[in-house]
């Protein structure tokens, strides 16, 4: 039987070498996916701004924009603090900055950070707008502490300790009891490390009559005395670290970073971040800073986000890996005319009466086919997105677009996904082929069934839910395996379909396609042993 | 006896209504044109009746535009439009009936425009069915999504200006993507390929669309790539902020067409069959 199918499979490929249409076309798809995703990275951006976004340890392109008031401290130790209120400015009228609605994953907190350069590490404690106190490290870890807003009656108590290369973080109602949300091991931490506290908002949703938008939103953080213990405690001979005990005024306000180290007790203010990153943005007049609040603390001001970047409006512009890859829909259609033309060409030509003669094991020969045709759409795909990804990521470098990097294995998964999804596809193609016998009804129903549902669900043209569905459970369900950026619940976006988010998981959307083309190709044998050439 | 009788004279009259009645016969008696005529009717209807259930609007100015929403089966109800194009002459391709074809009607023009004439009657009626049945289930079903007089949505009818457009330019889009799939098989005298590259012609573009982050670029592709220019006809909110008319849009869908017969037009004649 090995032999036999072993035979079969090498009979298919002579079949399928020997077409001269049938290799143009194959290398037209590899073409199509490269030139499709060439011309879809061409334009320049109208706005040019920032052509790269800083990465953080894992590979990830992040955002790290906030005001920091921070001072360099090294080995072990302990910082506290009380964050009295989190409050945001979101208009700027005659009066002066009036107050707004604050945004759901605004930030004042505090945070130890490698260093003041963007996409370092870090670990901080910190209270949001709407999801009480997290603890976050390295952009995208995240851990739910006590819910609720700080307000001057009920301060929400926060807390870092470093010992060696770990952080842990704590939280506390009345600076007595605490409790520990997470602890983190940053390898990449130095000896000495930044450590503050720190302000700042990504933009928040705004439902206006035609949808959801963002709208600008900086987020102003009353934090009372920080206390350093341990081996932070007391450094230049301050009494106990404490802030609240040294005097002398303010830092900027509405003027941007402190220069330097401004009889504060050595703490400085600093914007970590040129503007407010991709997912903020300060409203005219209004700058990041801190003010000075005599003994009792500081009031910190800032606008951005520490946190990887995620797709959609977050991303304000800015291009994704797959977008690179927009030709995979030229080269799926490319695939499936080879794919049903191995099925039907046959019916046409009655050649299928000799190759069924040839094999008396029918059931078989779909699988074959299958095959071969998987594995040369899984080259082609592969071949094709490995320089399309880098290729198109230059490209659009090039023309003002920055390109939202990800970590190697997410690369990587991506490419070798858009080969998978191609040989799916091209089995589904080829099922749907020999179940139907004609080649054009064949096709339609293989490239419309992939790539309907997507222009449906990614047009706008029906609700959220509605798309969703339909990319759970069609087979353009497998584009998912295309999707660079994470869905990441601690960061805000629309995670629709729209922005790029599919409501399955990679594997699990891929893994719905290969159903629909297994349960297609099961079908073809069943049919093709019962009924006649 | 009788005397043998004496053939008409070919006048050219008597040969084209020959040769519609020829395609009419060969068109009629393949099964699958039937099934892709009622599939375009019921794809059509059933998506367009789907996103009619699921489009909502809470209060009023939502934005949706009802017309444009009923319609939106015509996006997989072309589909079928195209094989059927496809298929019109792609079948004598396959089985070699265009040989036959084309030796009892020498003029290859007229063949293909016999083809085309067919072809139209019988996409322009399952079109208006389809167009017809979309518009009613939606009348039916966007009442109690909200959609309502109170909200600025007055019941759809064929009486306003703007929806009687849009009803009548989504026959005529079905009926163009079959011709350009007509074209397109006839230039290719493959099914297959011609398929492909209609498909791929009519979604990669829009897809393309999406990634252009220029909003001019946008707006170009938008102009010329065949689904969402002649889509726009199906617009009734804002025509004058679309990328393209409703009705420039359609005749730019009908000069990709023109030009895909013309091609087709053009092999037939220089090649044999």
């Amino acid at each position: 039987m090995a032999s036999e199918f072993g035979r079969m499979l090498r009979a298919e490929w002579t079949k399928l070498r020997t077409v001269p249409g049938w290799v143009a076309t194959v290398a037209g798809a590899l073409l199509a996916v490269l030139a499709v995703g060439l011309v879809g990275t061409a334009a320049t951006n109208p706005n040019p701004g920032r052509t790269e976004l800083p990465v953080g340890p894992g590979g990830e392109a992040v955002n790290d924009s906030f005001s920091f008031v921070h001072r360099a401290l090294s080995g072990d130790g302990t910082l506290t603090v009380p964050v009295l209120g989190l409050t945001s400015v979101n208009a700027q009228g005659p009066q002066g900055s009036s107050p707004g609605p604050t945004a759901e994953w605004a930030k004042a907190g505090i945070i130890v950070k490698a260093g003041l350069d963007q996409g370092s590490t870090y670990a901080a404690v910190t209270a949001t707008g709407d999801h009480g106190v997290r603890w976050q490290y390295d952009y995208t870890h995240d851990a739910a502490g006590r819910p609720g807003r700080p307000t001057a009656t009920a301060p929400q108590w926060l807390r870092l300790t470093r010992t060696g290369d770990t952080v842990t973080g704590y939280d506390s109602a009345d600076g007595e009891h605490w409790t520990r949300i997470g602890t983190a091991r940053l390898p990449g931490l130095p000896r000495t490390a930044q450590v503050g506290l720190f302000a700042t908002s990504p933009e928040r949703a705004e439902d206006t009559g035609t949808g959801t938008g963002l709208a600008p939103a900086v987020a102003t953080g009353r934090f009372g005395p920080a206390v350093l213990s341990g081996g932070w405690a007391a450094p230049a001979g301050a009494d106990g670290g404490s802030v609240g005990d040294a005097s002398d005024g303010s830092g900027s306000d509405g003027g941007g970073p402190g220069g330097g180290p401004d009889g504060t007790g050595g703490w400085t203010g600093s914007l970590v971040g040129a503007d407010a990153g991709t997912s903020g943005s300060y409203l005219p007049g209004v700058a990041g800073g801190y003010t000075r609040e005599g003994a009792a603390g500081f009031t910190v001001t800032g606008a951005g986000d520490i946190a990887a970047v995620v797709g959609g409006p977050a991303l304000a512009g800015g291009r994704t890996v797959e977008n690179a890859l927009v030709g995979t829909f030229a080269g799926l259609a490319a695939l499936a005319v080879v794919a049903t033309g191995c099925a039907t060409a046959e019916y046409r030509r009655g050649l299928i009466a000799l190759t069924l003669a040839a094999s008396p094991r029918r059931g078989l020969l779909p699988v074959a086919k299958a095959l071969l045709l998987a594995a040369l759409a899984l080259l082609v795909g592969t071949a094709a997105a490995a320089v399309a990804v880098p290729l198109g990521t230059a490209w659009s470098t090039a023309h003002g677009f920055p390109v939202a990097a990800v970590p190697g294995a997410v690369e990587l998964r991506v490419v070798l996904g858009t080969g998978l999804l191609l040989a799916a596809s091209s089995v589904l193609a080829l099922a749907l082929g020999l179940l139907l016998r004609r080649a054009a009804p064949a096709i339609a129903a293989a490239v419309g069934g992939l790539v309907l549902p997507y222009l449906l669900a990614t047009s706008g043209a029906l609700p959220v839910g509605a798309s969703e569905w339909l990319l759970r459970v069609t087979p353009a369900a497998g584009f998912a395996i295309q999707q660079s950026l994470p869905r990441l619940p601690q960061v805000f976006t629309l995670y629709t379909p729209a922005s790029g988010y599919y409501p399955l998981s990679p594997w699990a959307g891929l893994a719905v396609l290969t159903a629909w083309a297994a349960v297609a190709l099961l079908a073809a044998v069943v049919l093709i042993r019962r009924r006649d050439a | 006896m009788h005397p043998p009788a004496t053939p008409p004279a070919r006048t050219p009259r008597r040969a084209a209504r020959l040769a519609l009645a020829a395609e009419w016969t060969k068109f009629r008696t393949d099964a699958t044109h039937a099934r892709l005529l009622l599939g375009l009717v019921l794809l059509t209807v059933a998506v367009g009746a789907a996103t009619a259930a699921t489009t909502t609007c809470p209060d009023p100015g939502c934005g949706v535009d009802a017309p444009r929403t009923a319609l939106t089966g015509v996006l997989v109800g072309q589909v079928a439009a195209v094989v059927l194009g496809v298929l019109t002459a792609g079948s004598e391709y396959h089985t070699g009936m265009i040989r036959t074809t084309l030796a009892a009607v020498p003029s290859r023009s007229a063949v293909l425009a016999a083809k085309a004439l067919v072809l139209s009657g019988a996409v322009l009626v399952a079109g208006a069915v389809a167009v017809a049945g979309s518009l009613f289930a939606a009348r039916l079903l966007l009442p109690g999504n909200g959609l309502t007089p109170a909200n600025g949505h007055p019941a759809l009818s064929l009486a306003d200006g703007p929806t009687l457009r849009a009803a009548v330019g989504s026959v005529l889009y079905l009926l163009l993507v079959a011709l350009l799939g007509l074209g397109a098989v006839t230039a290719t005298r493959s099914s297959a390929a011609a398929t492909g590259a209609v498909l791929g012609l009519l979604f990669v573009l829009p897809a393309l669309a999406r990634v252009v982050a220029d909003p001019d670029w946008q707006r170009h592709l938008q102009q010329v790539a065949p689904m969402p220019a002649g889509l726009a006809v199906q617009a009734t909110l804002d025509t004058a902020r679309l990328p393209i008319g409703p009705w420039a849009g359609l005749g730019v869908l009908a000069l990709w067409a023109a030009a895909a017969l013309a091609l087709g037009r053009a092999v037939l004649h220089a090649r044999d069959a």
